[in-house]
C-alpha cells in the first residue's frame, strides 16, 4: 500500500501546486502539464506535444525546445513511463475504473483491442500534425482536456472523467492508458533506458501470480514464472506488483548498464 | 449463469449511456464564440499550430480576462485561449504578461513592438462593428459610453457630428470605429449601455476586407508607387463564364 500511497500524494500534489499557482498565484508550478513554468522561471514543456507543435509549425520557440527537453531527460533517466504512474492524473481516472471493474465484477471486454494500437496512433499523431498543421493528439489529448480542467476548475474535467472512468469499467480493461494512450506510448519508448526498473528474481517466486493480477500492463510481467530479469519499459512504474509480492521477488532496482539482455 | 451475464451486460450498457449522457450534454449546450485571441496571437492556422494548450497565459493575465476553451465553447480549439469581451475585455497591460509568458511563440510579443518597446496600441485582437439600428446614438440620444472608455479614444473610435434632419435642431454624435487603428480589446462593447452590445468586437479576418492592388489613392503621397510594377496578366478563365451561360441551373 505504502508505494500506492506514495503515488497518490505525487499526483494530487502535482495538481494541487498547478491550481495553486493558477488560481491562487502561488508560484512554484504555473500553467498545466503540457507546458508550465516551475518557481517563475524554468520552463517544462511536454516533449511529445512540442514534436507535434514542431512538425505542425517549424518554428516553435527555443523556450519551449528546451523545456521540453529538461522533461524529456528527466523522464529517461528515472523510471520508466515514470509520468504515468506518478504524475498524469488520467491514471487516477483509470485505476478507479479497474477498481469498479473488479467490483462490479465485469470480466467481459466490449472492445479487444491490441496493446500496439498506441504505437500506431503515435505514429498517426505525428504524420497527421505534418499533414493539418496543428498538434493533433494535442488538439483531442483527453490526457491535456481534463489537466486543463482541474487544473483551470473548467466543466470539461467533470465530462471527461465520467467517461474515462465509464470506459475503463465498461469497455475494456485498461484499455485507456495500455491500448489507447500515444503519450503514454512516446514515454514507454523514451524509458528504454531509464535507471530505475522493475526487476524479477525467479529464485525467490513462490508463482503466486499475484503481480500479474493487479499490474495495469498486460505483457510487461509476461516473463514472471519463466525467468529472472529486468521487465519491458511499458512498466509504469506504479509499484502494485512490489507490494503484492510476498517473496521478495519483485522490486524496483537501478539498472547496472549491462544487465539489460 | 446465462442471466446474471446478461443482466451484467445491459447495466454496462446502460452505464455507458449514461456517461455518454452525460458529456452529450455539454456538447449539446456549446453555443459558438467568437474566436478573440490574446494580444499578439499569429494569425488563426499558424496559432492553431503553435498553441500547445497550456493556459499560461491565462494565468499571466491579471484581469482573468482570457479563458481556455471548454466543451461548450463551440468553434474555437479545445483547451486554447480566447477572451469574451463583453464579459471581461482586455485591460491593454502595457507590459503584455500574457503574449511575453506564451512559450511557444503562439502569441508573439515582437509583432508588437515600436522603437524596440512593447506596444499593446499594436495588438490587433479583433476590429469593433457599431450596429447603428440599435446603437441609440443613431436614434439621435445622447450616449458616449463606448467613445469614452476607448483606451485610444478618438484614434480608434471616433464621434461624428451630424446634423439631426429630422429635429432640424439638434446634433447626432456617432460612434465610428477606425478599424486601421482599433486593437479589438473590447472594452467598447463592455461598456455599451443596450441590452445586447450594439458595438461588437469580431475576429478581423470575418469582416476584413481587402482591396485589389490596382486602386490608387490619388490623395495618398507615393500611393502611385505602388504600382510600379504591376501584375499585368489578365487572369480571366473562359471556360467560366461559358460554363455560366450554359448552366440552366444558375439563371
Ligand atoms: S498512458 Fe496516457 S493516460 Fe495513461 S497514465 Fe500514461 S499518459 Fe496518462
Ligand atoms: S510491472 Fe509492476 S510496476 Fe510495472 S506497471 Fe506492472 S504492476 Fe506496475
Ligand atoms: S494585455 Fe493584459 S489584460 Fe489584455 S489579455 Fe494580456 S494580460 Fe490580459
Ligand atoms: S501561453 Fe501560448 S501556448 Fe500557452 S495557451 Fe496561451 S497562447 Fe497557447
Ligand atoms: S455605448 Fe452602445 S449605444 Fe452607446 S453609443 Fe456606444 S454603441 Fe451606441
Amino acid at each position: 500500500m505504502k508505494i500506492t500511497i506514495l503515488r497518490r500524494l505525487v499526483q494530487f500534489g502535482i495538481l494541487a501546486l498547478f491550481i495553486a499557482g493558477n488560481i491562487y498565484g502561488v508560484k512554484i508550478l504555473q500553467g498545466s502539464l503540457s507546458s508550465s513554468t516551475l518557481l517563475n522561471t524554468i520552463n517544462l514543456s511536454d516533449p511529445f506535444a512540442v514534436l507535434q507543435l514542431f512538425l505542425a509549425s517549424f518554428s516553435v520557440s527555443s523556450v519551449a525546445i528546451t523545456g521540453a527537453f529538461i522533461v524529456l531527460i528527466f523522464y529517461a533517466l528515472i523510471a520508466p513511463r515514470a509520468f504515468c504512474g506518478w504524475v498524469c492524473p488520467v491514471n487516477i481516472l483509470t485505476d478507479c475504473g479497474a477498481f469498479l471493474r473488479t467490483k462490479l465484477k465485469i470480466g467481459k471486454n466490449i472492445l479487444n483491442l491490441s496493446p500496439n494500437l498506441r504505437y500506431y496512433l503515435l505514429v498517426l499523431s505525428l504524420i497527421f500534425s505534418a499533414i493539418f498543421g496543428i498538434a493533433a493528439f494535442e488538439s483531442v489529448s483527453f490526457v491535456g482536456g481534463f489537466t486543463r480542467g482541474v487544473v483551470y476548475l473548467g466543466s470539461s474535467a467533470i465530462s471527461i472523467a465520467v467517461i474515462i472512468i465509464a470506459i475503463e469499467t465498461f469497455v475494456g480493461k485498461r484499455l485507456i492508458c495500455a491500448h489507447i494512450c500515444p503519450l503514454g506510448a512516446f514515454y514507454a519508448i523514451v524509458s528504454k533506458f531509464s535507471l530505475i526498473r522493475v526487476k524479477y528474481n525467479y529464485d525467490k517466486c513462490s508463482k503466486c501470480f499475484k503481480c500479474k493480477v493487479v499490474c495495469p500492463e498486460e505483457k510487461v510481467l509476461d516473463i514472471v514464472g519463466t525467468k529472472s530479469g529486468i521487465i519491458s519499459s511499458e512498466c509504469i512504474s506504479c509499484g502494485k506488483c512490489v507490494e503484492v509480492c510476498n517473496d521478495d521477488a519483485i522490486n524496483f532496482s537501478i539498472l547496472k548498464l549491462g544487465v539489460n539482455k | 449463469m446465462q442471466r446474471r451475464e446478461a443482466i451484467k451486460q445491459g447495466f454496462s450498457l446502460v452505464g455507458l449511456l449514461a456517461a455518454g449522457g452525460f458529456a452529450y450534454g455539454e456538447f449539446a449546450s456549446a453555443s459558438p464564440v467568437l474566436k478573440l485571441r490574446p494580444p499578439g496571437a499569429m494569425d488563426e492556422d499558424k496559432f492553431l499550430s503553435l498553441c500547445i494548450r497550456c493556459g499560461i497565459c491565462v494565468d499571466a493575465c491579471p484581469f482573468h480576462t482570457l479563458k481556455l476553451a471548454q466543451f461548450r465553447d463551440g468553434g474555437i480549439g479545445m483547451g486554447t485561449p480566447f477572451f469574451k469581451p463583453r464579459e471581461i475585455p482586455c485591460y491593454m497591460c502595457t507590459d503584455i504578461p500574457c503574449a511575453v509568458k506564451c512559450p511557444t511563440g503562439a502569441l508573439d510579443a515582437s509583432s508588437m513592438m515600436s522603437d524596440s518597446k512593447l506596444d499593446i496600441n499594436k495588438s490587433r485582437m479583433g476590429m469593433a462593428v457599431v450596429d447603428d439600428k440599435t446603437c441609440i446614438a443613431y436614434f439621435g440620444l445622447r450616449c458616449d459610453a463606448c467613445y469614452r472608455n476607448c483606451p485610444l479614444i478618438d484614434k480608434a473610435l471616433k464621434l461624428e457630428y451630424k446634423h439631426n434632419e429630422r429635429t432640424g435642431k439638434h446634433a447626432f454624435l456617432l460612434p465610428i470605429v477606425d478599424t486601421d487603428v482599433c486593437t479589438g480589446c473590447g472594452k467598447c462593447e463592455q461598456s455599451c449601455i443596450t441590452k445586447k452590445a450594439s458595438i461588437t468586437v469580431v475576429p478581423r479576418e470575418v469582416i476584413k476586407g481587402e482591396m485589389n492592388d490596382n486602386y490608387i489613392k490619388g490623395w495618398d503621397e507615393g500611393d502611385f508607387d505602388r504600382i510600379k510594377n504591376p501584375d499585368t496578366k489578365i487572369k480571366l478563365n473562359s471556360k467560366k463564364s461559358l460554363n455560366y451561360l450554359n448552366d440552366g441551373d444558375e439563371l
